[in-house]
């Protein structure tokens, strides 16, 4: 207890960070923020030209296969990769939870978890890249028609490849990131630092991640 | 509860930990050449990088002007010595249609983000904001090298599209889409377009690498005692600055994705119903839109003038005030006024896109925004002459440079007002009635914030002092050759002279201007080469100034002066000094000024309210 910090102290007098972190993290919070520009205004021209569209493609059409299963299947396979990444959120939660602890060995189970929760979630989506692919789409083509039945222009799979593909680009730098996590855990470097900060700061970069991933799932496949 | 004490006992342990870091610091690690001036880690010699780059790019950019100033001034003369040195692009001594433009394009991408962001920020943030804080370093050093070497790449990368066959990038610094998509459409956007949009996508990744460092550095290691309102003003305005980095050029970084997609996909993110002239060919691209690019841009873009602004508005406050030898007028209200401006740059870009067709009642927003900025930046104004009013005024040049920076941000900024109305932006849209308003309010205003930060900082970068007559000459011929050049730019613009013409003369009703362009472009060369006077003073006195003899050779109270006159990496040799007091301590008490790091004394006045 006598390590408590004192109700009084000055947390923006100088000397200390005035939000008890240190750089590493708050330099983690800044980057989501730019981060969340930069997905921001993919979302945002997305919306302004499907608006400006008379009519655009029905996702229930489009995303309808399962792999093994065939078609007629809408948002299945979407659904299964949504709850794969939301349970590998959970998994990174746990991760960072033992680490507080000081619990290597959990520590160890939880980032293995995340990592293959991560490349499964890629993995469905080369799969479903590669169907999407088969069926004629791809940037500059477009095989779906719209929902009111009329062409459609190309700017439905022009948005969905480069915003899920961007997203996808950033999932791949996460289960980069845990794998070094990783590594470090099993080399000990975090006991001898006496801290698991670093977990920590890779467990936000995941979760924004995911966080974007409820955004994109959202515009792209229910509404 | 017990995790809460966990946790500060981690912090404790951690806070230790950097005491030890930091008392390694103080003494000097055995440097080689490559660690001390290549693969510099120390915020001063990178900050040195940034300055040196950047004045090399300005060199570069400002030559670009004088080129196409030639062509405006003299269209009917040949320059044969042009053929020599440029080749085709200049043929028979006359700079060509396509390289005009790319000229242009050059001019305003060079001067906006090579030298007036990286070269501004990139200087003073890195140099200013551990030392005038009380930090041995940045938060991460070696983010912040990366930072240059980032920009180092880009400008690498840009320079190098000046070199391709097809020429670099001539669609106008803001390379709207369809030209800038269409390699077909010019030769500037065929390799040169592709280099550019590499070049800025590495200049966004410097700046997010640099802004993150600025920001974390500012809030998490200020010396104790140094209070956010004892920040010297220069620290506030660097710290919105990087904020607005960090918050708007992730978007612009999107709308270059989508323009290289459109570029080389075949998608058509911006192109919609298009034939081109030049292939006689009806592209299949349907459902963009090229305004869509205009948002993204100037979501960056209006923030952009803040990026260049804004640091220029800190250095000149603390110049000012340390030789006035009087505190800043309104601490408080500069702090505020910084803030506002930071939090409306986010909400007036529509005004550079009055004339695309913008629904007008929408408009009518953006013209209300913008024209609130009037409010924080008169503030500011006030405030900069209540700071001169009745000051003990010692004419230095960098004070004289920052009170030419007060004038020429209050004549740029009047004509703001005019162009923030979008009924006057449609007569003056794309005149040079705009060029004369932001070349004066952001362009040379910045570049004059920039010189009072280099002539009052480089004793403390080189342990020596740039020579003064040099200086007076520097600044009067600047400052006089600035409103010669500028002014008259009014008069054209409201008679209707459009920006980016090559040549006038099939014109009856511009004519009469012909003297007076003529009269612009001497002046234009006689401005930049009093800059290379500059450039030559800048790297004569770094090696054979006049040498600093005192700490404090201005007598100003931030920390910066208390390190030795030649601070080694760690910046001070033993403990860092504690700050007492905020940083305008000027003529109190009778006394001249007051350090920051001077305890109050028991019968001292009442700390200034501020």
């Amino acid at each position: 207890m006598a390590q408590a910090v004192p109700a009084e102290q000055k947390w923006w007098s100088g000397g200390k960070s005035p939000f008890n972190v240190e750089y590493g993290k708050l330099m983690m919070w800044y980057f989501l923020m730019s981060d969340a520009f930069t997905f921001g205004a993919f979302l945002i021209s997305y919306g302004t030209i499907r608006f400006a569209s008379n009519s655009w493609p029905d996702p229930n059409e489009v995303f309808q296969s399962f792999p093994g299963l065939g078609n007629g299947l809408p948002l299945m396979f979407v659904s299964l990769m949504t709850f794969i990444l939301i349970i590998s959120s959970v998994t990174m939660v746990l991760a960072v939870q033992a680490g507080h602890a000081m619990d290597k060995k959990a520590v160890v189970r939880n980032l293995v978890l995340t990592i293959i929760g991560g490349i499964a979630f890629l993995s469905c989506q080369a799969w479903e890249w590669t169907h999407l692919h088969h069926e004629g789409a791809w940037w500059g083509s477009n095989p779906f028609l719209n929902a009111d039945g009329t062409k459609a222009t190309t700017n439905f799979t022009n948005f969905f490849f480069t915003i899920t593909g961007f997203h996808g680009f950033h999932v791949f730098s996460g289960v980069v990131i845990n794998i070094i996590m990783l590594i470090m855990t099993l080399n000990n470097v975090f006991e001898r630092k006496g801290h698991y900060l670093m977990i920590e700061k890779a467990g936000l970069y995941w979760h924004f991640v995911d966080l974007v991933w409820v955004f994109v799932f959202t515009v792209f496949y229910l509404v | 509860m017990s995790q809460e004490v966990n946790l500060h006992e981690q912090v404790g342990e951690m806070t230790t930990h950097e005491v030890h870091h930091d008392e390694h610091h103080g003494h000097h690690h055995k440097e080689t050449f490559i660690t001390k001036y290549v693969f510099s880690q120390d915020h001063k010699m990178i900050a040195k990088q940034f300055l040196i780059t950047g004045m090399i790019w300005a060199i570069i950019g400002g030559l670009f002007s004088v080129l196409f100033r030639l062509q405006l001034g003299f269209p009917n003369e040949t320059f044969p010595i042009l053929e020599d040195i440029l080749g085709k692009w200049a043929a028979g001594g006359k700079i060509q249609p396509e390289f005009y433009y790319a000229l242009t394009t050059m001019h305003g991408t060079v001067l906006v983000f090579f030298v007036l962001t990286a070269g501004l920020s990139g200087t003073f943030a890195n140099f200013l904001i551990p030392l005038q804080l009380g930090a041995r370093d940045m938060a991460s050093p070696f983010m912040n090298m990366l930072s240059y070497w980032f920009f180092f790449i880009a400008s690498i990368v840009m320079i190098s599209s000046l070199f391709v066959q097809t020429g670099p990038a001539s669609g106008g610094w803001t390379v709207y889409p369809p030209l800038s998509a269409l390699g077909d459409a010019s030769e500037g956007s065929k390799i040169g377009m592709d280099l550019w949009l590499i070049a800025m996508a590495l200049f966004v990744v410097s700046s997010l690498l640099g802004g993150l460092n600025y920001i974390s550095t500012i809030l998490n290691m200020r010396t104790k005692g140094m209070s956010m309102t004892r920040m010297p003003l220069t620290i506030w305005a660097l710290f919105f600055t990087a904020v607005l980095g960090v918050l708007s050029f992730p978007v612009l970084l999107s709308g270059f994705i989508l323009l290289l997609f459109d570029r080389h996909a075949g998608t058509s993110f911006y192109l919609s119903d298009i034939f081109l002239a030049s292939t006689q060919k009806a592209l299949p691209n349907e459902g963009g839109s090229a305004i869509l690019y205009q948002h993204l841009f100037w979501f960056l873009g209006h923030p952009e003038v803040y990026i260049i602004i804004l640091p220029t508005m800190g250095l000149v406050s603390d110049v000012m005030s340390a030789n006035s030898r009087k505190p800043i007028f309104g601490y408080m209200a500069m702090v505020g006024s910084m803030f506002a401006i930071a939090v409306l740059a986010f909400l007036v870009w529509a005004h550079h896109m009055f004339v695309t067709g913008l629904n007008p009642f929408l408009g009518a927003f953006f013209v209300l925004l913008t024209l609130l900025i009037a409010v924080p930046s008169a503030i500011k104004v006030f405030n900069w002459l209540t700071t001169l009013w009745r000051g003990n005024l010692r004419f230095t040049p960098g004070m004289l440079f920052s009170i030419g920076f007060v004038s020429l941000f209050i004549s740029g900024g009047l004509t703001g007002i005019f162009l923030g109305n979008s009924t006057l932006d449609i007569h003056l849209h794309d005149t040079y009635f705009v060029i004369a308003h932001f070349h004066i309010v952001m362009g040379v205003s910045a570049f004059f914030g920039m010189f009072a930060g280099i002539y009052h900082w480089f004793p403390k970068m080189y342990g020596r002092y740039l020579n003064n007559t040099l200086a007076y000459i520097h600044f009067w011929i600047t400052l006089v050759g600035a409103y010669l050049i500028f002014w008259p730019m009014h008069y054209q613009g409201l008679a209707g002279v459009p920006r980016r013409y090559l040549d006038f003369s099939g014109w009856a009703s511009f004519n009469q201007f012909d003297g007076l362009n003529r009269f612009i472009s001497i002046v234009t060369i006689m401005v930049f080469a009093v800059q290379l006077l500059f450039v030559f003073n800048f790297i004569y006195s770094i090696f054979k100034g006049r040498r600093v003899t005192s700490q404090n050779p201005w007598g100003a109270t931030t920390l910066e002066w208390t390190t030795p006159i030649n601070p080694g990496h760690g910046n001070w040799e033993g403990e860092i000094p504690e700050v007492h007091r905020w940083a305008y301590d000027y003529g109190k008490d009778g006394r001249d000024f007051v350090p920051q790091t001077e305890p109050i004394s028991p019968n001292e006045s009442p700390e200034s309210k501020h």
